[in-house]
């Protein structure tokens, strides 16, 4: 193995990822506390990091262990929640195409963070572009694991009040909803969303609102393209 | 916590709905075939609707309070009308607006509503 240029390429992959590093020390921490105060320690917390890898799916998570939702509705949850992934697939159908080396670790690792970095990102032609996404993606969920550790163990030795520490997971969601209504576009989807489930919640109760709104967004939604469909056709 | 037996199927509902989301789009879009126009549509529109979703959904409890009291006709404390939650809220929107920085939103935001909860409405 040469391992010069293996160092060139770690080189050059890893000031890309220093933004994502401290996100996702912060984060991952704050995600190991939340864990550990439910009574998750770093056995679970660690092993989540590690296999799902899914930021806000993880927050969301730690609400649906300690509420011991059934995992058939976790899974359409988490289903729901990470629909936007098949767009970054979708959007790095090209890039990946070429890939012949850690492909599945690549996909497997596509987080928002590491997307952002690896869609803006064309390595110079002598080095090797495998190594390089490898690197960045490896490198990402090194902090994220990393992170979660960290938080995990400091858990069990905080001893402050941790009560409305949870509220992250609603911030978290926010600060994306207003990320996404400053792009100036999916406003009325972003308005079916928030409409649909309220109604929900307000007819279902707590416990039984999340399957109806899925169900009332996606029809909603398929009656739109329809309509749409039909006017480009008329 | 929940029983061991329930906490490992939601790990693995959360695990399979992961690879299921990230991989789909390479395994189906192998080669030169085109995406079907309808999953396009909701590539565009559904990351939208779900994180609608999601803040009512991370609000559940405070929205209901409030309904409740709307059908008592008030008389409830601060609390019950979710004003911690709704403050917060607030708050983490027009930091964000205003600065930019994800992180900066939530840790202010969540320490915002860790001390009204805490200390002013504790």
């Amino acid at each position: 193995m040469n391992m010069k240029k293996q160092k060139t390429e770690l080189g050059y992959a890893f000031p890309r990822t220093v933004p994502v590093m401290a996100g996702y020390l912060v984060l991952g921490a704050a995600y190991g506390i939340l864990m550990a105060d439910s009574g998750y320690g770093p056995v679970w917390s660690v092993l989540i990091s590690v296999i799902v890898y899914a930021g806000s799916l993880q927050y969301l998570g730690v609400s649906l262990l300690a509420a011991a939702v059934n995992p058939l509705y976790s899974f359409f949850m988490s289903l729901m929640l990470n629909a936007r992934h098949l767009f970054y697939g979708i959007s790095m159908l090209d890039k990946y195409r070429t890939v012949k080396r850690f492909k599945p670790y690549l996909i497997f690792a596509l987080t928002d963070e590491t997307f952002s970095v690896v869609c803006a990102e064309n390595p110079p032609q002598e080095m090797d572009r495998d190594k390089v996404f490898f690197w960045i993606s490896f490198l990402d969920q090194c902090y994220w694991v990393g992170g979660t550790l960290l938080g995990a163990l400091l858990g069990s030795l905080l001893t402050f009040d941790t009560t409305g520490m949870d509220f992250a997971l609603t911030a978290l969601f926010v600060v994306i909803f207003v990320g996404q209504w400053e792009e100036k576009k999916g406003h009325s989807s972003a308005l079916l969303g928030l409409g649909a489930t309220l109604v929900c919640l307000l007819i279902f109760g707590a416990d039984q609102f999340i399957i109806p709104a899925m169900a009332v967004i996606l029809a909603v939604l398929f009656v739109v393209y329809q309509g749409k469909k039909r006017k480009e056709e008329a | 916590m929940a029983q061991i037996g329930t906490a490992a199927g939601i790990v693995a509902a959360m695990t399979a709905a992961t690879l299921l989301s990230r991989f789909l789009p390479f395994i189906i879009f192998r080669g030169d075939r085109k995406t079907p126009p309808f999953v396009e549509f909701l590539g565009r529109t559904l990351p939208y609707a779900t994180i609608g979703l999601l803040v009512i959904y991370c609000l559940r409890t405070p929205l209901l309070l409030i309904g409740r009291q709307i059908r008592q006709g008030g008389g409830g404390g601060a609390s019950d009308w979710g004003v911690p939650e709704f403050a917060a809220v607030a708050v983490v929107a027009l930091l964000h607006r205003w600065k930019k920085n994800s992180l900066l939103s939530i840790g202010l935001g969540t320490v915002f509503y860790m001390v009204l909860k805490q200390v002013v409405f504790g």
